[in-house]
């Protein structure tokens, strides 16, 4: 496993070109375009303002760089670097703006979710889709880039809209069974819509296409519901998190329950093997403390860690949420199936050192990694089942089927890792500390030896 | 008591100095006795004195009177008739009893008084044992008055304790209505709220727009191609339409998509069943062929020819998948099933009943053991001369490789292997060797009979020779009697079926070997039952002496064995014999034959003898010796 040298950026803006030639970073109000097999600085654009949101087209070919605070996104070409384009939202705002799956079109969402206003590049032309609704996810595109799916609120009703991408045209306008629209979600065959009410009730709804109700599903009433809801990649399970710790899967045909994963805090009989991050403090010379080398000591007091199998019975730490509090630290937060859709990852938010990995398969836990902190951002590997975790900590976390390890980035100065990107491939894994990026190679073949 | 003998004393204070009463209460001796002790004290008065000479007679009187009452008839007379003397023999007489009486009384006083005093500590026991009893059923008392109290006050906290249930359920009630009226409350604020947000959102962009902001604008150098390369279409109903189509295939597609993976799901189910369903058939099939044989299974056969008919239209009916088809086929599945599971719990009690009968009955068929025997004797047999052959092959090679140590070395190894080979069948050998032990010890143990019963014989012979000589002449009657007897034990026994159980049978033995085995003095004899037993025995003999020999040896060297040889009918009665032999001492059944056979033909029975090489053997030598002299 081979390091790069580290690189500055700023709001961890840092993104690969979908097609994976390309490393796009953020760096104040400036936007560097690396080539990523050679990390050489390609193009440099300068923006207006701090740069607060970033995104590449899906051709690769455009990069879009919103400032939210001044209500501008510009917009460069990778192949023209001269062209350019500015889009000012003037006095109404910009809270959120992105591609269209073309390419060839921003949405902008306005501030108070006013409207969003859909900016064509190739026409000039600007349409307006009113009354989105402010929420969880309000807005998804189908994977295939045909379909959008908007959430809308009108007289106090939820409805959903479908959109064509291709002309914006609206193809479906329904009324949906909830009582406030949390969030939608496309199956990535793009033929079934998954719709959640808010946190207050727990209902799942699944929309056809043509805007047909396929099932509602309900697990409990009265208490805090869905918490996160995500399709596996071969829209076979839906995966439904919330804050009773458990997470349930719905199958595609019947739409019900087929397992429900439990999060208990003590483990004592399971096949599952169970992971626990074990620190190691090397022993500080008080000499080299004496040497006030900051660099050397930050070195000297990173501590070593690597994980160990547990035998069972196992407690994980579980933190009490405040019940006084809104939005309590509690319940399944983050779901993550795996490329192939055999693995299935969660966190549960009061056990936050612990990733649970799941088989779907075996319809089991798989393993659970027990870290010394909370884990901050845990993503799979496109291509093959194979979990990145950081923990806001120096090191990077991988499991795979075959085991677990730690490794620890060999940064001068202190490099923590608050968050992650794997490559397309899943060659290299992109390392974001608080202002500086790393890039992590694999080495693939051994990796797929052992 | 005591008191009222102490009023009754008060009463009658003043009338004990005139003694003149001459009846009274007996509780008068009492005070006499009493009154009497300090007066003999004093020198004796005639005023206090209760006899004096002037009143002698009334005394006696007084006293005879008493005497009477006390039931003594006795009495006491006056010596003279004045009365001044006492005629001597009765008074003392009289004294006598009372004394005796007296000391009777004092005897029951005594004892009277005792059983008072058991009766006082018994009753103080019982009153200590009462007070003792008192002081728990107080404590009882006092512990169920508190249990009550504590009973009372937990039924207080019950009470307590569900009002408060009472009042909270209401609360809970209360609350539950109060969230949902601040729900419903809420949930209005939040409409009435989110309207007004519209409205103000609708507001602000009406300003926004009215403002015309020139802001708001996109500024692009030059417009960029599309995507795809297409040009922008213009909105018309053909689009909207194509969009429609353009959905609907989509979805189509994924439904078609889904059909074919249920498709090959469900092929590959029915692959399954059908299999399944195969696998059963045949399962079920030959099972009932086998049992129908045993168990006259003719339900069971028509059973099983209607599920196969019922396997074969649901076969054909696979294919075409309808509704009833598959009615058919579930159908079909789960009567298969059901038998299934029938067979399968029948043979578990099958098995259950089978394992109890083999632990009942784990005796071994009689020919199968005979013929194990047989074959475990050989095996022996070769084994000894394997063992034999061996040794000697060691004693050759260890002589042979004491030279070269290395050869020795790689013998040693073969050795141990030997050694060890040579262990085991030792031990077998050994067992095998127990095993004949005990047969000759049987056999010993018979001889042994054999020579007591010989001594008997021997004595009844000298006893008949004596009989011989003194009956020689006129008590032809007797002689005859006891011949016949013999005649009919002999006949009894040479028939092979019959086994000598009767007492009678045995009995009469005795005499018949005193008649025909005591040869020389018999055959000079002219006495007819003598002839005609020999004449019996010679038939007997004749018939087939050597077989029964042989078998009589086959039977003595089987003795171990309890089941019952049928190769030759001839053998049972020997066996029958030795057996009751075993079983009464004094019986000499199978000696008797034995000798029988001996006198017979003495070469057979030399056959036998040779197989016998132990010490029984020889004692049954020196018998047989005996016999043919």
């Amino acid at each position: 496993m081979n390091f790069s040298e580290v690189f500055k950026q700023s709001n961890q803006l840092c993104k690969v070109s979908p097609d994976g030639k390309y490393l796009a970073t953020c760096v104040q109000y400036r936007l560097v375009v690396r080539d990523v097999s050679s990390l050489q600085i390609l193009q440099l654009y300068t923006c207006l303002d701090q740069i607060s949101h970033m995104e590449w087209s899906s051709d690769s070919l455009f990069i879009l760089c919103a400032m939210y605070k001044r209500g501008l996104v510009q917009v460069w070409s990778l192949e023209q670097p001269d062209w350019h384009c500015k889009i000012d939202e003037g006095s109404i705002g910009l809270v959120s703006s992105r591609w269209s799956p073309d390419g060839r079109h921003i949405l902008n969402t306005t501030e108070f979710h006013l409207r969003i206003t859909v900016w064509s590049l190739c026409t000039k032309a600007v349409s307006y889709i009113k009354y989105p609704k402010a929420c969880q996810k309000g807005i998804d595109f189908s994977r295939d880039g045909c379909y959008l799916a908007l959430a809308e609120r009108r007289d106090c009703k939820d409805y959903v809209s479908i959109f064509v991408c291709d002309d914006w045209h609206l193809l479906r306008h329904f009324e949906t069974e909830t009582q406030d629209l949390a969030g939608l979600e496309w199956s990535p065959n793009g033929c079934v819509l998954a719709v959640w009410d808010s946190c207050l009730e727990y209902k799942v709804l699944l929309y056809s296409l043509d805007g047909r109700l396929l099932s509602t599903y309900s697990a409990y009433e009265w208490s805090l519901g869905v918490k996160s809801v995500s399709w596996s990649p071969s829209s076979q399970f839906l995966a439904i998190g919330s804050y009773d710790e458990k997470v349930r899967i719905l199958n595609h045909i019947t739409w019900k329950k087929i397992v429900q994963f439990d999060h208990p805090a003590a483990i004592d009989n399971t096949k599952a093997t169970v992971y626990k991050e074990v620190e190691r403090r090397p022993a500080v010379v008080s000499e080299e403390l004496s040497l006030h080398n900051i660099t050397m000591v930050s070195t000297l007091f990173n501590t070593q860690s690597k994980y160990e199998i547990c035998s069972l019975p196992v407690q994980i730490p579980v933190v009490k949420p405040d019940p006084d509090r809104a939005n309590p630290k509690i319940g399944v937060s983050v779901l993550a199936f795996s490329s192939d859709s055999r693995y299935l990852a969660t966190k549960n938010d009061n056990m936050a050192t612990a990733v649970w990995v799941w088989d779907m398969q075996k319809m089991s836990l798989e393993a659970l990694l027990e870290h010394t902190s909370a884990v901050r951002c845990f993503l799979w590997d496109p291509r093959r089942p194979r979990l990145a975790l950081c923990t806001g900590n120096s090191k990077l976390y991988l499991w795979s089927p075959g085991g677990c390890v730690s490794v620890q980035v060999p940064v001068e100065g202190g490099f923590q890792v608050q968050s992650l990107n794997w490559h397309c491939s899943g060659d290299s894994v992109i390392l974001l500390g608080k202002e500086q990026l790393c890039l992590c190679y694999m080495d693939t073949d051994q990796e797929e030896n052992s | 008591m005591g008191e009222w003998r102490a009023t009754a004393a008060s009463m009658e204070d003043p009338e004990i100095s005139s003694i003149s009463h001459v009846t009274m209460s007996p509780s008068r001796h009492n005070h006499v006795s009493l009154y009497s002790l300090p007066l003999s004290k004093s020198s004796y008065s005639v005023i206090s004195a209760f006899c004096t000479e002037d009143n002698v007679p009334r005394c006696i009187t007084y006293v005879n009177q008493e005497l009477s009452s006390l039931g003594l008839s006795m009495c006491i007379e006056a010596g003279s008739p004045e009365g001044a003397s006492l005629n001597a023999v009765p008074a003392i007489n009289a004294m006598y009893e009372l004394l005796q009486i007296h000391r009777q009384n004092m005897c029951t006083l005594e004892e009277m008084e005792e059983e008072q005093l058991k009766k006082l500590s018994t009753l103080e026991h019982m009153q200590t044992s009462n007070s003792r009893l008192k002081d728990q059923l107080e404590l009882l008392m006092r512990e169920k008055s508190g249990l009550h109290e504590t009973e009372r006050q937990l039924q207080l906290k019950i009470k307590t304790l569900q009002s408060c249930l009472k009042t909270e359920k209401e609360e809970v009630q209360k609350l539950q209505s109060i969230i949902a009226s601040r729900a419903s409350q809420y949930s209005h604020d939040a409409k009435r709220k989110e309207r007004e947000a519209s409205k103000l959102k609708e507001r602000l962009s009406q300003l926004l727009v009215d403002r015309k902001e020139k802001k708001l604008a996109i500024d692009v150098l030059n417009c960029l191609g599309r995507s795809d390369g297409k040009r922008s279409l213009w909105r018309t109903a053909k689009l909207t339409a194509s969009h429609e189509s353009e959905m609907y295939k989509t979805l189509l597609g994924d439904y078609e998509a889904n059909r074919k993976a249920l498709l090959l799901e469900n092929a590959e189910l029915k692959k399954v069943l059908q299999q399944m369903k195969k696998e059963m058939m045949h399962i079920l099939t030959p099972r009932q062929k086998s049992t129908s044989g045993a168990s006259a299974g003719d339900s069971q056969q028509q059973v099983d020819s209607d599920e196969a008919k019922a396997g074969d239209t649901s076969r054909e009916a696979l294919d075409q998948s309808c509704e009833l088809a598959r009615e058919q086929l579930l159908n079909s599945i789960r009567q298969q099933w059901r038998k299934l599971r029938n067979h399968v719990e029948k043979l578990d009690q099958a098995s259950q009943v089978q394992n109890q009968m083999e632990s009942n009955k784990e005796t071994i068929p009689l020919e199968t053991h005979e013929d194990e025997m047989e074959r475990m004797r050989q095996e022996v047999q070769q084994c000894r001369e394997f063992i034999h052959a061996q040794q000697q092959l060691l004693r050759q090679q260890l002589n042979t490789s004491f030279d070269d140590e290395t050869a020795a070395l790689l013998n040693d190894c073969y050795t141990l292997e030997e050694k060890e080979r040579l262990k085991e069948e030792w031990k077998l050998f050994e067992e095998q060797k127990r095993n004949f032990e005990k047969e000759r010890n049987n056999f010993t143990e018979a001889a042994i009979r054999l020579g007591r019963e010989k001594m008997a014989f021997e004595e009844d012979r000298a006893a008949w020779l004596k009989n011989q000589f003194l009956n020689i002449t006129p008590f032809t009657d007797r002689r005859r009697c006891s011949s016949s007897d013999g005649q009919s034990a002999l006949s009894i026994r040479s028939e092979p079926e019959i086994r000598m159980s009767s007492a009678k049978a045995k009995r009469s033995k005795s005499p018949t070997y005193t008649t025909f085995s005591t040869p020389k003095p018999s055959r000079s004899s002219t006495v007819p039952s003598t002839t005609e037993l020999y004449r019996t025995l010679r038939i007997l003999s004749d018939s087939s002496p050597i077989s029964k020999l042989t078998l009589l040896h086959g039977s003595f060297t089987k003795t171990d064995q309890l089941g019952y040889h049928e190769k030759g009918g001839a053998a049972a009665p020997f066996r029958g014999e030795h057996k009751q032999s075993e079983g009464f001492a004094g019986s000499c059944g199978p000696a008797a034959v034995l000798l029988a056979e001996c006198l017979a033909g003495s070469s057979a029975h030399w056959s036998v003898l040779q197989h016998q090489p132990f010490q029984a053997a020889e004692s049954l030598l020196l018998l047989v010796n005996y016999t043919l002299h």
